[in-house]
């Protein structure tokens, strides 16, 4: 039993893992170009579920609200980008906090006025309802293959994006040196925007598949954020690679540790106590993954030092 | 520098004033919103000194709020059910007494920012808001899933803690108490920014690389900025529980963090007095447009932006340049 326990729960983590890379993809993008740290990020999360809700309350198709999620995360993205975030690129670090944390009240505030307060739920396709068998004995949600799928694919997609294409070449260059790039006759406030839009759309797809599992309410993409802010110190701020590791690490780690500490606490606990110090300590866990990574290595796992 | 003096004496009236309208108009109410500003503002003035005077970008300091909040409403629900505290190594109870409240609530606060600044301050940048960011979450998400006290509920006191001879439970006692705290703290803060040390860590934010050169320990200077500045905030998380009579992990959620830091910037960076102005922009806003909208986080929210966009300096720094015009 243990051991199907434990290989369904590595797939939840991996899947909670693919979710984060979504999330933390962008951020690592958008502070690696732009040099901006953006707290706002989770409300393009919460933008993309509720457009995708919003879609799929209209034509009752779920791919269609997946593309909405798409489309809406980043025309809001473009639209913040050129009204405010693009004259916060100059500012300091503590300007950039403080104005997206303002921002994260503002677009909170503005989605729970347009669709109120309570939670909307989207529905998964038929096609992906239900389980399939993966080994002998054990069987899988389809959803959550779906997810652990697309979050795979757009990692390849991004890896191509990044290394194969003119877009990606600038996006490197932006990312070495922004003073050169834009010498060179790039249109640096147009890399930017479009950079700032792949970003937001990113974390928007996440919200819609994160919101057919869960519910799409406002306020939803800031645990998720923080979790990515995790993600991407353990990864090395700016590093692609470092947010795909780190959200899978965090990930299994997350999922694993809630589960099995309690477990493991049993062993030499009153079965009560462990429970409660068990998902304490459990809930923890991540943060702790971090400090030990900081006191070995300050920048990261693939960070510049 | 002058014509901010002449403002401060103006706050400090206005510090006066307000609770005595209270008395007068029969109000308790203004007198327990006054109360909320100094406390806020005690924590503003904790988290000023490491974001404001020495440039530490601290996205955390909801941990310490919480700690000292939490520690006291432990203590005080432990002797309320008169259980001890921990029965090893030594039997503790808890106490309800707040002279005996505070100083476990600083020493914690105290013990908890050493330990996240040390482990933080390895790093700078944006590692550094992160990385007290993520500690912050850490404690939150401890106090949800620890069910002891309250868990994700919070834990209730009834009781304000008690002080020799005085009724705590009177708003205006507990005004007085809270306002000598902010004295306090006001008063640390400006006896450390004037001195050698005030003067290393505000070199710091200026340039790091020119304090080590002169052979200063910028690591030791910057983890004891930040000690003492998250033992201020402690401190007011401590009068906080006291004020609400109730505690719970809100306190140490991170938009608790983003509001000290708001408190700050409303007010103006590096001021004495800014947090305190600060806070008592928050809360008069949060009364009046709360009144009007439940959206007034939506138009708090546009105010921030457009206060860092165009208003750098905070509501201290722009009476201050006006002031300077005029004359």
């Amino acid at each position: 039993m243990t051991l199907i326990l434990f290989f369904e729960q590595l797939l939840n983590g991996i899947q909670f893992g693919t979710m984060l890379f979504l999330m933390s993809a962008g951020l690592t993008l958008i502070f690696g170009v732009m040099g901006l740290i953006n707290l706002a990020h989770g409300s393009f999360y919460m933008i993309g579920a509720f457009s995708a809700a919003l879609i799929a309350a209209l034509t009752e198709s779920f791919w269609l609200a997946l593309l909405a999620s798409l489309a809406g995360a980043a025309i809001a993205g473009v639209l913040i980008e050129i009204i405010i975030i693009r004259r916060l690129y100059r500012r300091d670090h503590l300007d950039q906090v403080l104005a997206t944390f303002a921002l994260i009240l503002l677009l909170s505030e503005g989605v729970r006025w347009c669709f109120g307060a309570f939670p909307l739920y989207l529905n998964i396709p038929n096609v992906l309802n239900g389980t399939v068998p993966i080994f002998d004995n054990i069987i899988y949600s389809k959803y959550r293959l779906f997810i652990i799928f697309m979050g795979f694919l757009i990692a390849l997609g991004l890896y191509i994006l990044i290394t194969k294409t003119r877009l990606g070449i600038r996006i490197r260059a932006g990312q070495n040196d922004r003073q050169m790039i834009s010498a060179l006759g790039v249109d640096i406030s147009k890399l930017y925007t479009i950079v700032f839009a792949i970003g937001a759309s990113l974390a928007g797809l996440a919200g819609a598949m994160i919101g057919a599992i869960q519910s799409v309410e406002v306020g939803m993409g800031e645990p998720i954020l923080i979790l990515a802010f995790v993600v991407i110190v353990i990864g090395g701020i700016g590093s692609i690679k470092g947010a795909l590791v780190g959200s899978i690490l965090v990930g299994v780690t997350d999922t694993i540790g809630r589960i099995f500490l309690p477990e493991l606490l049993k062993v030499f606990m009153e079965p009560s106590n462990a429970t409660s110090v068990g998902s304490s300590i459990g809930s923890m866990l991540i943060y702790i993954l971090m400090a030990l990574i900081l006191i070995i290595k300050p920048s990261g796992l693939f960070g510049k030092s | 520098m002058i014509i901010e003096k002449f403002f401060n004496k103006w706050i400090m009236f206005f510090l006066i004033l307000i609770p005595t309208c209270g008395v007068i108009f029969d109000e308790p109410y203004f007198i327990t919103l006054a109360t909320k500003v100094v406390i806020l503002g005690i924590a503003g003035i904790g988290l000023n000194l490491a974001l404001g005077y020495c440039g530490l970008i601290s996205l955390g300091h909801a941990a310490f709020f919480g700690i000292g909040g939490y520690i006291t409403g432990i203590l005080s629900f432990h002797a309320l059910n008169d259980e001890v505290l921990f029965s090893w190594p030594l039997a503790v109870s808890g106490s309800s007494e707040m002279l005996i409240i505070w100083p476990i609530a600083i020493l914690v606060s105290a013990l908890f920012s050493f330990i996240i600044g040390l482990l933080s301050l390895r790093t700078s940048g944006v590692y550094f808001i992160m990385i007290t960011l993520a500690f912050a979450q850490m404690l939150y998400f401890f106090s949800i899933s620890w069910p002891n006290y309250g868990g994700e509920d919070g834990l209730s006191i009834y009781m304000r803690n008690s002080f020799p001879m005085v009724n705590t439970m009177d708003p205006l006692s507990f005004y007085v108490i809270s306002l000598f705290w902010l004295l306090f703290s006001i008063f640390i803060s400006l006896r450390l920014i004037n001195s050698p040390f005030g003067m290393s860590f505000q070199a710091i934010k200026q340039n790091e690389e020119r304090v080590k050169s002169v052979g200063i320990e910028t690591f030791k200077v910057k983890l004891l900025v930040f000690v003492i500045s998250g033992t201020i905030t402690g401190l007011a998380g401590s009068l906080y529980t006291d004020l609400n009579r109730f505690v719970s992990p809100t306190v140490l959620d991170w938009h608790t963090s983003g509001e000290i830091m708001v408190f700050v910037i409303l007010g103006g960076m590096a001021r004495l007095y800014g947090p305190l102005v600060g806070a008592a922009f928050f809360i008069a806003l949060e009364q009046t447009l709360g009144s009007y909208t439940e959206n007034w986080q939506f138009w708090l929210g546009l105010i921030l932006i457009l206060v860092i966009l165009y208003a750098r300096s905070g509501i201290l720094g722009l009476f201050d340049k006006k002031l300077r015009h005029e004359k």
